[in-house]
């Protein structure tokens, strides 16, 4: 694996310091259009609605979220593939939300992708060793002649046969078809690899297989990769930063073992009650399930307040009115919600941890100024500085630690 | 084939009533069930020598990777293979009848009333131009002798047993108007809505979200408590099976490889395929630096599957075994040491021991003393109620 010249992206242009990609309040809006002739526009889909967050130069940032939350739609952003209605999307600390395509396509190379199902991802009528080479000669990154040598390295990284550039994807199972796909995302040495479900259309057995692909590339190349997966399983094993979506806003995002072990958001404890696992079935041990009545409302006319409130157990009126800020409560956690608190809270309700905040009443009402200034809170990354949930009151990481 | 049209006039009329036989036959038998497709590559063996037994109110999990031949097994009971096209061997016998070599026609009567089956996407399986109540009470009224309005008063019952709000005014939408977890919910009342005694649901919640998935678990072991209905749970997540199952069989290229209770199968595996199963999906309570162990390779072919033991070219305990038996000989189903419950394909001696002390540690490092304290309070099989 070693013997090829796929060197780890240098930062000679641009900064090496700061995240590799910082997204502001990202929000994309699709109309939805009335029959007939006119076709007005009579609606929005309200798919990613004001989303910040940062990935970390060689690191991984998880996205999860049920269907339809727009998790996919974030990574469609960041790509490109589609373009924002508003906010900011910082590459490498150059703005590429307002882009046109002639500008977006030398950055192309740094932001690659790998989809979810590998048998429509391929072109069936064309070789591998054309598929993994088209990005090569798109951007003249090697002389034609070298292309089928580099090809040939690129299927060696991914543990393919060199051998099989010949070869069309459907002589190829699954998993290697995966591997072609994250070749090609490969060959233009991206700086952040957005990876939408990449192994959810696997066999299970194969899906470990490319989940250590993916965790030897991101080690040897020093990739950042935005990992989107619905799988609670995978995505904590693979990224040590998580947010959580739910109908196109993030509610809760923090570090793995915060998130995973105190989760303070009713959904994503919701979420990890429901996921099966066997270890602990094995030994007789089962959580106790939290049941989510109903499904997720249309993203079209989403709920007021708080999105969530609809299939909460813990919703007030307050819920409805005011919808709950993405407050930072720890080091490396920001929560959006009012009645934030640990599992074991549930029995009793904790007290609103937000009002202080947002200057507002148990009821919604305005009685005070906000002491945390709300606009500020759509930006990305942590602060030195939190709302302490147990004692209401800011701490910092000089004094907590 | 022809040997199996034994028992077809056993049973005359259509109703999906009274098919207690006397005896002690489980509900379900299968029998030394053979699958065989004939294609222009060759025959796909795709299940070979495949039995089991399964008793009402009692549910049975199949685990494997696409291909190993869970689904083509169930489909099977279900009469559901092309007859013209399929080599079909052995015996299925749902409550006493043989099912095997009914034709179409008579298969008409046992499908849907004593066995129904909940597919995996229930988008592709409810017909999109007809409404959810217009397919719900044709399939009641293919069993029963009732009127329209009387098919749609059940078809509404149906739809509100099964949780769907508002079920009066949603029974007349069509199922692009329902959403995944309703479209699945509206699928069970169909299957379930001539009490059918044996459920079969091929992996159910794949195309699911996890909280949904959890409501679909829950309503299906609701609806099994209620009705005393059998259920097959063909699934590839052993997580799903751990919440769901008494028994758990998995299968390998056509094969059933390892059955047995599923507390058992859990603590006690003893087929190193289960083993790469279980090690090769990450935990939401496991250590994140564990790195995952996958199972080497690819699935076998089944146009040419491999020599002796069809998952030895991915074994990494073939090497514990004296000589080339793995590659040369195939290993038969049998009990193994710990009693005439547990069933494994393996030539392996002592696969217990050896799980204990090389794999769990790998698997659970972190759960390794508690996985090993549960299993030594282990009294064999009690069949548990949930």
């Amino acid at each position: 694996m070693t013997q090829t010249d796929v060197t780890p992206a240098s930062g000679s242009e641009r900064g090496t310091s700061g995240p590799i990609l910082e997204v502001s309040n990202l929000t994309k809006h699709f109309p939805v259009r009335s029959s007939g002739l006119i076709r007005r526009t009579i609606g929005q889909v309200q798919a990613v609605d004001g989303v910040s967050f940062q990935v970390q130069r060689g690191q991984s940032l998880g996205l999860v979220g049920e269907s339809g939350c727009g998790k996919s739609t974030t990574g469609r952003l960041i790509t490109r593939l589609y373009d924002p209605t508003s906010g900011s999307m910082k590459f490498d600390g150059r703005e590429i939300a307002t882009l046109n395509n002639k500008q977006m396509l030398p950055l192309r190379s740094e932001i690659q992708m790998i989809f979810q199902d590998p048998y429509s991802s391929l072109n069936p009528r064309h070789t591998v060793g054309t598929i993994v080479g088209t990005p090569l000669r798109v951007h003249k990154v090697v002389p034609e002649k070298q292309v089928l040598n580099r090809v040939r390295e690129l299927l060696e990284v991914v543990g393919l046969n060199p051998e099989h550039y010949n070869r069309y994807p459907n002589e190829f199972s699954g998993g290697q078809r995966q591997r072609i796909g994250i070749a090609r995302a490969l060959a233009l040495q991206p700086k952040l690899l957005v990876a939408d479900e990449p192994v959810s259309a696997l066999d299970v057995s194969i899906q470990a297989q490319v989940v250590n692909l993916l965790q030897d590339v991101q080690k040897e190349f020093g990739i950042a990769f935005l990992f989107i997966a619905h799988d609670l399983a995978i995505v904590r094993h693979f990224c040590p930063e998580i947010a959580v979506m739910y109908l196109g806003k993030i509610v809760e995002i923090g570090d793995r073992e915060t998130l995973y072990n105190r989760p303070h958001h009713p959904y994503t404890q919701a979420l990890l009650s429901a996921a099966p696992d066997v270890k602990q079935a094995a030994i007789g041990g089962r959580r106790d399930r939290i049941r989510l009545e109903g499904d997720v409302p249309s993203p079209i006319n989403p709920p007021s307040g708080c999105r969530f409130r609809t299939r909460c157990w813990r919703a007030e009126d307050l819920c409805a009115k005011v919808e709950p800020p993405l407050l930072q409560i720890g080091k490396q956690h920001k929560v959006a919600c009012h009645f934030a608190g640990e599992f074991d809270a549930v029995g009793e309700k904790p007290v609103p941890s937000t009002l202080a905040a947002l200057g507002v009443n148990r009821a919604g009402d305005k009685v005070a100024d906000a002491t945390v200034d709300v606009e500020s809170l759509d930006k990305a990354g942590y602060d030195d500085t939190w709302t302490d949930l147990a004692e209401h009151r800011q701490a910092s990481a000089q004094v907590a630690g | 084939m022809t040997d199996n049209v034994l028992s077809q006039q056993q049973r005359t009329t259509a109703s999906g009533s009274s098919t207690e036989t006397p005896g002690t036959e489980p509900y379900l038998v299968v029998d030394n069930l053979t699958v065989k497709f004939p294609t222009a590559d060759g025959v796909v063996q795709a299940v070979t020598d495949l039995s089991y037994t399964l008793e009402q109110g009692s549910t049975l999990g199949i685990v494997g990777e696409s291909g190993s031949g869970k689904s083509v097994s169930s489909m099977a009971i279900m009469g559901l293979h092309d007859y013209k096209r399929t080599q079909m061997s052995g015996s299925i016998r749902v409550g006493g009848r043989e099912i095997l070599g009914l034709t179409n026609n008579q298969m008409q009567s046992v499908r849907g009333a004593d066995v129904a089956m909940i597919f995996q996407d229930p988008l592709t399986a409810l017909h999109p131009f007809y409404s959810i109540g217009a397919q719900i009470s044709e399939a009641y009224r293919a069993h029963h002798d009732v009127s329209k309005s009387a098919a749609r008063a059940k078809a509404i019952e149906m739809l509100d047993r099964v949780g769907i709000p508002q079920a009066r005014s949603r029974v007349d939408d069509y199922p692009h108007q329902f959403s995944g977890g309703m479209r699945q919910r509206a699928m069970i009342a169909m299957s379930l809505v001539n009490d059918p005694k044996l459920l079969i649901a091929d992996e159910p919640t794949t195309a699911l979200d996890v909280t949904v998935q959890a409501q679909i678990l829950d309503l299906l072991q609701e609806l099994q408590r209620e009705f005393n209905s059998a259920i097959i749970i063909i699934t590839h997540d052993l997580g799903v099976v751990a919440e769901m199952a008494d028994d758990t069989l998995v299968m390998y290229g056509g094969r059933c490889v390892e059955h047995g209770p599923t507390k058992e199968i859990l603590t006690h595996p003893e087929m190193p395929y289960t083993w790469g199963l279980l090690s090769s999906v990450p935990e939401v309570s496991g250590d994140t630096d564990a790195r995952l162990i996958p199972i080497p390779g690819n699935p076998p072919s089944l146009l040419d599957p491999p020599s002796g033991c069809s998952f030895h070219p991915r074994c990494t305990h073939r090497d514990k075994v004296p000589g080339d038996l793995c590659r040369t000989e195939l290993p038969e189903l049998v009990p193994g040491n710990r009693g005439s419950h547990h069933l494994k394909r393996c030539h392996l001696a002592d696969p217990d021991s050896i799980y204990a002390a090389e794999v769990l540690p790998e698997i659970a490092p972190d759960l390794v003393d508690v996985i090993i304290e549960a299993r030594e309070d282990d009294t064999p099989p009690a069949p548990e109620g949930r």
